[in-house]
């Protein structure tokens, strides 16, 4: 070796030391199953008080009872009705949220890399995020009528301001240092944009892809519920128009149901989003 | 010998709320081909602000950085900078890291992680590869900056106070590592530290500054290479060196030797 400083090699840095297979099952899980039986228990519970409750203290008009919305849930799931209008809402849901996050993602980080207009059109932004997107219902049937389309923009414009604030907000937060660093490694700006940029500004997207999930179920029912002749919201409107109360719940239970299943993809999305988080923020 | 770098006149100003910060007025500083110079200076004197318009990042407020002869206007080819902040990418892993210079290049993957594997070897971080920076300690996120550094083969350094966080043998031992690749290579290199033992171990040449980046001296280091640390330190040259930079950091004036 023709090292031109001598000195005594301390012996090397070895590898990691890591400890195999001692994080027990039940260190990793036990708590998280406690947590998910007391879950079921809770709900059993609320259950069998609303059935034995019900017609007695509360009238069944007003609350319904187990029983019957089973039945209505039933009867429904064997006319079919259930699952066409189960289906309706959820390609409004899904075409809303493609287009919606499709577009805030894109728009957030066009505006974002040309920082003059982006703060141009901030407070304009910031002025049609804050109105209720209920209040664009009217005119959204002025302009797509009562189908589909009017549902599907409607969940896409809550989903868009919510994905497109936190792209930007997430672009704004990515480290200046990192991106000098990679100046510096010689990178063109398409490569700063793909290697940088939207990597680190990843964690903001993601935030906004993931909290905008149940918004676009909010968007397609309120659309729903203001005019249609097809869907979970529609069911709900006609269930309530012939006081059919077990119809009404019948309904929000399918909502529900579709709300967790939305939620769970929520929560996976949110363990693996958190992969993406800089240095000390994880966690 | 051609000078690779230089600073003429260069004042920098920060602006602070409606205040104008000097960090530097009027630095001056030459860098020769193929010379090891370290630079010593307090904290806050503007060291960190000099390598920066060095790498091409920022632009001065009042004259001029030259790279070879010419005005510089961006980060130049060819310089590898390690500044004293971590900048690995939080989202890779460290092989993915010290590859990153040689991905930007577009150079093929096999290449890139043999690489990448070597220079890990050679910082000690083998074993490593696929953590994450946040799973390194501090000490070893330098030693990843100065592979990823190191991977892009530059032929001049600029090294921000990068072993101030490693422990004394570690940090012997990346001197050594460091003096290695670039003796004989005519690489460039300019160090920043604020040890004066570090600065004479590896230096040719040793340059003080004061506030606002003034030169306050600028010397060559007479001891010859190889150096052997534990010599070194008795060599009655080393101590009388010492001794002066001790002095012109306190800020003794009488003693300033104008740059050749
Ligand atoms: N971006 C900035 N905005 C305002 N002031 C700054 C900025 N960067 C540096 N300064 C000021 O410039 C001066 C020099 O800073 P610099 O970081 O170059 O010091 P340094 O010599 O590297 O110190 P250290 O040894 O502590 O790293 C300091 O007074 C600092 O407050
Ligand atoms: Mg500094």
């Amino acid at each position: 070796m023709t090292s031109s400083l001598r000195v005594d090699h301390a012996p090397p840095i070895d590898a990691p030391v890591r400890i195999e297979g001692t994080v027990g099952w039940k260190e990793r899980h036990g708590r998280s199953v406690l947590v998910l039986v007391l879950r079921v228990l809770t709900l059993v519970v609320a259950i069998v008080a609303w059935q034995l409750t019900a017609g007695h203290l509360i009238g069944i008009l007003f609350v319904s009872k187990p029983t019957l919305v089973w039945n209505q849930l039933k009867a429904w799931a064997e006319s079919g009705a259930l699952w066409s209008n189960s289906w309706v809402t959820i390609k409004e849901i899904l075409i809303g949220y493609a287009f919606g996050a499709g577009a805030g993602v894109a728009l957030g980080f066009a505006l974002s890399l040309t920082r003059v207009l982006a703060s141009v059109l901030d407070p304009f932004v910031m002025g049609l995020y804050a109105i209720p997107k209920v209040a664009l219902a009217p005119l959204f049937i002025v302009w797509f009528g009562i189908g589909l389309e009017m549902k599907v923009i409607l969940a896409a414009v809550t989903v868009f301001f919510l994905v497109f604030l936190n792209t930007t907000a997430g672009i704004k937060q990515v480290d200046d240092n990192l991106i000098d660093a990679a100046r510096l490694m010689g990178a063109s700006t398409p490569q700063l944009i793909l290697k940088v940029v939207l990597p680190g500004s990843m964690a903001g997207v993601l935030t906004g892809l993931r909290i905008a999930i149940p918004y676009a179920l909010i968007g397609a029912v309120i659309g729903e519920l203001v005019a249609s002749n097809q869907g979970l919201g529609y069911l709900i409107n006609d269930s309530a128009s012939t006081l059919n109360t077990a119809g009404v719940y019948a309904a929000l239970v399918a909502l529900t149901v579709i709300a967790a299943v939305l939620n769970a993809v929520v929560n996976i999305l949110g363990r693996w989003t958190d992969r993406w988080r800089p240095n000390d923020q994880a966690r | 010998m051609p000078t690779v770098l230089e600073a003429r006149d260069v004042s920098k100003l920060f602006t602070k709320g409606s205040n104008r910060v000097v960090a530097l007025r009027d630095c001056s500083l030459q860098v020769d081909e193929g010379t090891f110079v370290t630079v010593l200076g307090r904290s806050g004197c503007g060291k960190s602000t000099l390598l920066n318009l060095f790498a091409g990042l920022t632009r001065p407020t009042s004259g001029e950085i030259r790279s070879r002869g010419t005005a510089l206007a961006g980060p130049a080819d060819g310089v590898g900078y390690m500044t004293q902040s971590d900048t690995l990418m939080p989202w890779r892993k460290l092989h993915r890291n010290v590859e990153m210079p040689l991905e930007l290049r577009g150079v093929d993957r096999a290449e890139r992680t043999r690489r990448a594997a070597e220079l890990i070897e050679l910082v000690g971080l083998a074993g490593y590869e696929s953590h994450y920076p946040r799973e390194l300690s501090g000490g070893m996120r330098r030693r990843a900056s100065l592979a990823r550094m190191l991977i892009g083969d530059p032929d001049l350094l600029l090294l921000d106070e990068p072993f101030s966080a490693l422990d004394a043998q570690l940090r012997t031992e990346m001197q050594a590592e460091l003096l290695r690749l670039w003796q004989g290579t005519g690489r460039s290199v300019v160090f920043v530290t604020h040890d004066i033992e570090e600065a004479l171990v590896l230096g040719d040449r040793v340059v003080v500054l004061g506030q606002h980046g003034a030169v306050r001296l600028d010397v060559p280091v007479a001891l010859g290479r190889p150096r052997d640390l534990d010599e070194i330190r008795v060599d009655p040259a080393f101590v009388e060196m010492h001794r002066r930079l001790a002095r012109s950091l306190r800020g003794e004036t009488g003693d300033v030797v104008p740059a050749s």
